[in-house]
């Protein structure tokens, strides 16, 4: 066990499943967000966009996703994000990650959207509002404020689902794991140690995702 | 009185098959206090909010100090900015402080500064009783309370006319009178008010003109001494006999 911990870059792998995880939680949320207005406006053709967008990338699985980024993308249609192998996989897996995701944050923030009352938006029209000032200061954040228990659940499937960028070669902690367990050992302490190193992740969000719900909580 | 403020000519309004809105001719001058009652479903609440446009309708026009009602976008914002609006559900904005909400239509139609604007909300949170409550939340206010807040936020945008949706009809009844009390005194300053309500004590002591409405119609108008002792219209008479009794 002491050799695994000392010849392997654990620490290594568990910062590349962070990377991706971070850049991939602000990709969707950020395209999530914008796919959940678009899914509340009042132009058939947005709503029509966010309503496909969803269905398609919330019903692919991941591993297909991924793997097409690679064979797809870059492979057969030449879209390579770096000339460095490894920084065009990484990239991949992050647009992959944030575009996937973004489909189950984009429902988060539209229930969300959903525990805000009519009346909200015809208060702020009624005081001579905008339509974008409306959402940017009426509706949108008391939206946010009210998918937040959702939203944190998603972020935590994504830190997990960030694993399945090991199948096209990013060396995060999956892939490590992969390697030890191919050159080593399978034994249960080195799974013990993988796992432990995603309740170390997710573990403490997921309490600072319920009680930020509970303290941002919109009191009606 | 002057030019009339507000005048709604031939609107009309379905809902599917239902005609919510039956050439509706009214006209309001500067400083009046109209009230609009009626049974439940004869449509004096939309009629109150198709005239900030919170309701389309189909066909003729409403025209609010000489301009046309825009149809939409930013002109119509500018329009709504000076029609205060009063909602029977208060509809203060949930995440923001009693303050907030006062200055939120100034700081960003208005343009004001933050300073001014927060001045300007706190004489008029003093004027309807809940300056002490400045930095509280809405739902930590009573009903009597979140409305005298709403009050002052469509006061903040100083408007030319306000419309009253059944300010009262959510209030347990201790706090009605809070309210009305507001409204009175703003009815005595002079502002050009229209108000859907069941108070007939209000529109009594506030009101010049009393519409009464039936069926998407206005059935009968006069002044309130006039309407609740002589009514013309059986439609009326039935009302005020269903209302009055008790």
């Amino acid at each position: 066990m002491g050799d695994i911990l000392s010849n392997y870059d654990i620490l290594g792998a568990f910062w590349m499943t962070i990377k991706l995880s971070v850049l991939g939680t602000v990709g969707a949320l950020v395209l999530g967000t914008v796919l959940a207005v678009m899914r509340v406006s009042p132009v058939t053709t947005l709503r029509a966009i966010g309503t496909s967008y969803v269905n398609v990338f919330r019903n692919t699985p991941l591993t297909l996703l991924m793997v097409a980024s690679i064979l797809g993308m870059t492979y057969i249609l030449g879209m390579s994000l770096s000339d460095d192998q490894q920084t065009n996989i990484f990239r991949w897996a992050v647009i992959v990650l944030s575009v996937y995701h973004a489909a189950f944050i984009c429902e988060a923030v539209r229930s969300g959207f959903n525990t805000v009352p009519v009346g909200q938006a015809e208060a702020a029209r009624s005081i001579g509002l905008s339509f974008g000032q409306s959402l940017t200061q009426v509706i949108l954040p008391q939206a946010v404020r009210g998918s937040i228990a959702p939203v944190g659940s998603t972020i935590i499937a994504l830190i997990k689902n960030s694993t399945v960028a090991s199948v096209i070669g990013v060396s995060d902690a999956a892939g490590m794991m992969a390697t030890i367990v191919e050159n080593e050992t399978g034994t249960f302490g080195v799974f013990l140690i993988f796992a432990v190193g995603f309740v170390i992740l997710t573990l403490p969000l997921g309490m600072a995702f319920t009680a930020m719900s509970r303290r941002l909580a919109v009191r009606r | 009185m002057g030019e009339p403020l507000v005048v709604m000519k031939d609107v009309n309004k379905h809902f599917g098959d239902l005609h919510v809105l039956r050439d509706i001719n009214l006209e309001v001058a500067s400083g009046e206090v109209v009230i609009v009652i009626g049974p439940s479903g004869s449509g004096k609440s939309t009629l109150c909010r198709t005239i900030n446009r919170l309701e389309t309708f189909e066909s003729g026009s409403i025209t609010i100090d000489g301009d046309p009602l825009p149809l939409e976008g930013k002109s119509l914002a500018r329009l709504r900015a000076d029609v205060g609006m009063v909602f029977q559900s208060f509809n203060l904005f949930a995440h923001k402080t009693i303050l907030e909400n006062v200055t939120l239509g100034p700081i960003k139609v208005r343009k004001e500064k933050k300073a001014d604007a927060e001045r300007h909300a706190m004489e008029l949170l003093e004027r309807v009783g809940v300056a002490l409550q400045a930095d509280k939340y809405p739902a930590q206010l009573s009903g009597g309370q979140q409305q005298r807040v709403a009050i002052a936020r469509s006061l903040a945008m100083r408007p030319k006319v306000m419309l009253f949706d059944e300010p009262t009809s959510a209030l347990d009844p201790e706090m009605i009178n809070e309210v009305l009390d507001v409204m009175v005194q703003l009815a005595k300053e002079g502002m050009t008010m229209v108000v859907v309500t069941h108070e007939m004590g209000f529109a009594r002591k506030a009101a010049n003109r009393v519409v009464f409405m039936a069926d998407g119609q206005i059935v009968e108008q006069a002044p309130p001494s006039d309407f609740f002792t002589n009514p013309q219209s059986d439609r009326a008479k039935d009302f005020l006999g269903k209302i009055l009794t008790h």
